[in-house]
């Protein structure tokens, strides 16, 4: 089955990620842990998907393979139509400067102010001078966060920090924008602010974004479509718009997103 | 008291002499710690198998000569490098010659805890950098390196302040410093005044190692 055949939309735009038969297998022999089995998955530009599942379903190592965080066991991801698989090393960087990510611990640097960490993306581009600190200044001002930039990531909430992480990613201009459980470690509040921040500057830009939750409110709202993913295999392809969960898992997250009883139905014990 | 403020007066220079001999002996093993030591400790955790770069071999081969190292007694040590110190500094005794040993014995010792600063980082740290586009050198000098900073600076003040201590058993060998005096004088001559103001300047030296390595530690932390 051709990737093409299995997601794209009728005409569609360009790809914007391909992945091909991708897989990936942490260590070897009898302890081998098989993360993600061959996966065929396309995503046009300007679309967000969302990956959802259970801790361990290997949604985040499917992300991670898109910027090659990971490097897939078999198969190919494209990029934009560049095969990213077997590049060296100086150019897989030159590639993630196109590509920004954001994560559920922030990863701000303690030892940098909010402007300084927003800087450090431009920093390893390899932008210098004033160039650096006026894109900064204004990617903060991006997310809302203009009156922070000399504080530390120790004086700022959880929120604010995710803000600056965001404003990180975004500062280089990237095409394409990847989050990890970016909402997870925040409250419903907080979650819902940076989630309307993330759906409005995708709007302004017109990027592609990926998002790895396990939360189907995070996916209702965002979301284009959603990749169920559990054990390592896609088990649903749902479109966000219309959904029709097919798979037991798919249904339980729907399920789910109505309030948890105790006629809801377990998936994995079902299984 | 009188005669300890007597002794003082008697034994000034000697006392002068070999608190600066100290200093000297302490600053470029304190120096090699940083300048070889830090190094060696980023390779170590760079090459290890689970490393960021990870060089089995390599990390294998500087691994066990680091516990080699490690695991000479410091006396014997200072025996063994008597032809080395003679080639590098153009003698086997004194200050200088100690200086030498004492950087092999703190070259390696400095480089587990940086080795084991680094791996304390948040590994997401690293994630972030490279999903950011960042070299193996940026990663290292513009985020290991920083977010360690108080560890390492932690790490330094505690080697300071051993090696201070470790400086004295140079002594034994007529290394000089205050640890020399303190046996020559003190022990063997029965000068027991000189001994006594001999652990006070050592004291004094600890101390304020201690006082000045916490507060480059609290400076550098934002963590809070």
């Amino acid at each position: 089955m051709s990737p093409e055949k299995t997601d794209s939309p009728p005409g569609s735009a360009a790809p914007m990620i391909v992945l091909e038969q991708v897989s990936k297998t942490f260590g070897a022999g009898t302890g081998a842990v098989h993360a993600l089995h061959p996966t065929d998955l396309r995503i046009d530009a300007g679309e967000l998907v969302g990956l959802l599942g259970f801790s361990g379903a290997g949604k985040s190592t499917l992300l991670r393979l898109i910027n090659r965080l990971e490097a897939p066991s078999g198969g190919r991801v494209l990029l934009q139509g560049q095969d990213i698989t077997g590049l060296g090393d100086a150019d897989l960087r030159q590639v993630r400067q196109r590509v920004g990510m954001i994560f559920q611990q922030f990863n701000l640097l303690s030892s940098r102010t909010a402007l300084q960490n927003v800087m450090f993306g431009l920093e390893v581009s390899g932008r210098g001078g004033d160039e650096v600190r006026s894109r900064a200044l204004q990617a903060l001002a991006d997310v809302g966060l203009s009156d922070k930039a000399e504080a530390y990531p120790a004086q700022l909430s959880g929120g604010q920090k995710q803000r600056v992480a965001i404003a990180r990613a975004l500062a280089t201009e990237p095409s394409i924008l990847l989050c990890d459980e970016a909402t997870s470690a925040l409250d419903p509040h907080t979650a819902l602010s940076i989630l309307r921040l993330l759906k409005s500057l995708k709007e302004r830009r017109g990027m592609t974004l990926v998002i790895v939750t396990h939360d189907i409110k995070v996916a209702s709202y965002l979301c284009d479509r959603a990749i169920v993913l559990e054990k390592g295999r896609v088990v649903d392809r749902i479109d966000m718009g219309a959904p029709q969960p097919a798979s037991l898992l798919g249904k339980f997250f729907f399920e789910t997103a109505k309030g948890w009883t105790d006629q809801t139905v377990l998936p994995q014990e079902d299984a | 008291m009188n005669a300890l403020f007597d002794t003082l007066v008697q034994f000034g220079p000697d006392l002068w002499k070999a608190t600066l001999d100290t200093f000297l002996m302490v600053g470029v093993t304190m120096l090699s710690a940083v300048v070889l030591g830090t190094p060696l400790g980023v390779m170590l955790f760079l090459a290890a198998p689970a490393g960021l770069y990870p060089r089995p071999w390599l990390h294998k081969l500087a691994s066990y000569l680091v516990n080699a190292l490690r695991s000479f007694p410091f006396i014997i040590l200072l025996v063994l490098l008597i032809p080395f110190s003679r080639l590098v500094v153009g003698t086997s005794i004194g200050p200088k010659a100690a200086a030498v040993a004492l950087s092999f014995a703190v070259i390696p010792y400095f480089a587990r805890l940086v080795e084991q600063n680094l791996r304390d980082v948040p590994r997401g740290m690293v994630d972030m950098a490279r999903s950011c586009g960042a070299s193996p050198t940026q990663i290292v000098l513009r985020v290991l390196l920083p977010e360690a900073m108080p560890a390492l600076l932690g790490s330094l003040t505690v080697t300071a302040t051993g090696f201070i201590a470790y400086s004295a058993v140079a002594g034994a060998v007529g290394a000089g410093g205050l640890g020399d005096l303190a046996i020559r004088f003190g022990y063997y001559r029965f000068e027991t005044g000189v001994m006594i103001w001999c652990v006070i300047i050592m004291f004094v030296l600890v101390q304020s190692t201690q006082w000045l390595g916490d507060w480059l530690v609290r400076r550098s932390d934002k963590r809070t």
